[in-house]
């Protein structure tokens, strides 16, 4: 029942346009690389300073000094440029980037994020997450459905400390895809995973979305 | 030519370190930290620090061994995830954290440096990150104004370096190293390589020596790699 992560990546992936520059966040975002179509032309952009990101490395090629900002080891490309870190926001908080992918840990149906902090238990920061949420056109979050425990993560207000105010612009999950035309309107759930009823869906949905497959 | 070449660490952080200080580092992760300099600030025992970097390294390597030896009371970061050692201090009321955006980071050292105090940025309204902050309206949208880092001390990697202090980074070892270059009332840099004058083009220069007031050799290129991903693996 529902997508797997590869799938959801796939998913996420068809939001992608020829010529876009794009930054993945880490975990079931960076899965996203992997599904891009061949025939559109996508630049990846890591916010540590690396604007055309390649593939990992063979191990006799593998680089201390080229990481991506999962601090994984990756590869150049031809087209690639490295930058400052001052540099490199400047592209993301200058609304050069097209789109941006991360994970969350919730979010809520007026379009806050949340997915950088659990007070009293994770210590582990922002990062970058608060400025590409500030700065990048669209922002498109891939995330599990529930928590560990089962419950929902889609949420009528977010409950633990935000990333950012109203800067979802679609969500994808193991079970559904949710869009929105734009910042002022509701999410609209577009999609369900195969094996996933509607009803389902509500019982493990708190925030409201309008139905519009 | 005044000689800004020192023979190793300790010489050239010589005078330059006492105890409630503010040290700004370049690196992330742990790629492009000054290795050899962070292991001299350990062996000096300084302590009551404030450290300025992006990361707070892993707990046996990087701004981790400072925090092992227990010589840090704040951190002005972005993200500390991979330091256990740092997530039990913080929990235990140990050290202090001020979270900083990363790219709100980036240009708070970048300002510092250039005489900027402060700037308004969208980054971090409406989170934890705006209290006690000023925000002002413009074009409608609510920005957040950030200050400007100044550091006692800044510490840099650089990857080749000629005897004027002129610096070249090396990929993405790139990162805060150029910000944090200019926030240091006083800078000190470790190259992996020393150039004679005239042979790094002066095109491609990242840092001029202008901001650098100290270089070493750097005694210690380990470049940990925090997390190898190869191709057998797929991206």
């Amino acid at each position: 029942m529902g997508w797997t992560r590869d799938q959801m990546a796939a998913i996420a992936a068809r939001e992608l346009a020829d010529g876009f520059y794009v930054n993945l966040g880490i975990g079931i975002p960076t899965l996203v690389a992997n599904q891009i179509d061949p025939a559109i032309d996508v630049t990846l952009q890591s916010e540590n300073g690396m604007l055309g990101l390649g593939p990992f490395p063979a191990e006799a090629d593998v680089d201390p000094d080229i990481i991506n900002a999962g601090k994984q080891t990756i590869t150049e490309l031809d087209r690639t440029s490295y930058v400052s870190s001052a540099d490199s926001f400047g592209m993301i908080r200058g609304g050069h980037i097209d789109a941006s992918i991360l994970g969350a840990m919730e979010v809520a149906e007026n379009g806050d994020l949340a997915n950088w902090m659990v007070p009293g238990k994770m210590v582990k920061g922002p990062g970058g997450a608060m400025d590409l949420v500030a700065g990048v056109r669209r922002i498109i979050v891939l995330m599990d459905h529930v928590d560990k425990v089962g419950q929902p993560k889609f949420r009528k207000a977010c409950s633990l400390p935000l990333t950012g105010t109203n800067v979802v612009d679609m969500l994808v999950t193991d079970r559904a895809i949710f869009r929105r035309e734009n910042r002022q309107s509701p999410f609209c759930l577009t999609r369900l995973a195969p094996g996933v009823s509607i009803d389902e869906l509500r019982a493990v949905t708190e925030a409201d979305f309008n139905d519009t497959r | 030519m005044v000689d800004k070449v020192y023979d190793d660490a300790v010489a050239a952080l010589d005078g330059l370190l006492f105890d409630g200080m503010t040290i700004a580092a370049g690196g992330f992760g742990l790629c492009g930290i000054p290795e050899t300099l962070i292991a001299a600030i350990e062996q000096s025992g300084v302590r009551d620090l404030t450290l300025v970097s992006n990361n707070a390294g892993v707990d046996d390597f990087g701004l981790g061994k400072l925090l092992r030896a227990g010589q840090v009371t704040r951190m002005v970061s972005s993200y500390v995830g991979e330091n256990k050692e740092f997530e039990r201090q913080y929990l235990a009321g140990e050290l202090q954290i001020e979270f900083c955006p990363q790219g709100t980071l980036a240009e708070r050292m970048r300002a510092g440096g250039a005489g900027i105090a402060g700037f308004y940025t969208r980054t971090g309204v409406g989170t934890l990150i705006a209290e006690g902050k000023e925000t002002k309206m413009f074009g409608g949208e609510p920005y957040l104004l950030e200050t400007g880092i100044v550091a006692d001390l800044a510490i840099v990697k650089a990857w080749r370096a000629d005897p004027y202090c002129n610096l070249i980074y090396r990929k993405s070892a790139r990162n805060f190293n150029p910000m944090a270059a200019t926030c240091g009332k006083i800078t000190v840099a470790e190259v992996e390589a020393m150039v004679g004058p005239g042979t790094i083009d002066p095109d491609q220069v990242h840092t001029p020596g202008i901001f650098v007031k100290r270089l070493i050799r750097a005694a210690s290129n380990e470049k940990r790699i925090e997390k190898r991903t190869v191709s057998a693996g797929a991206v």
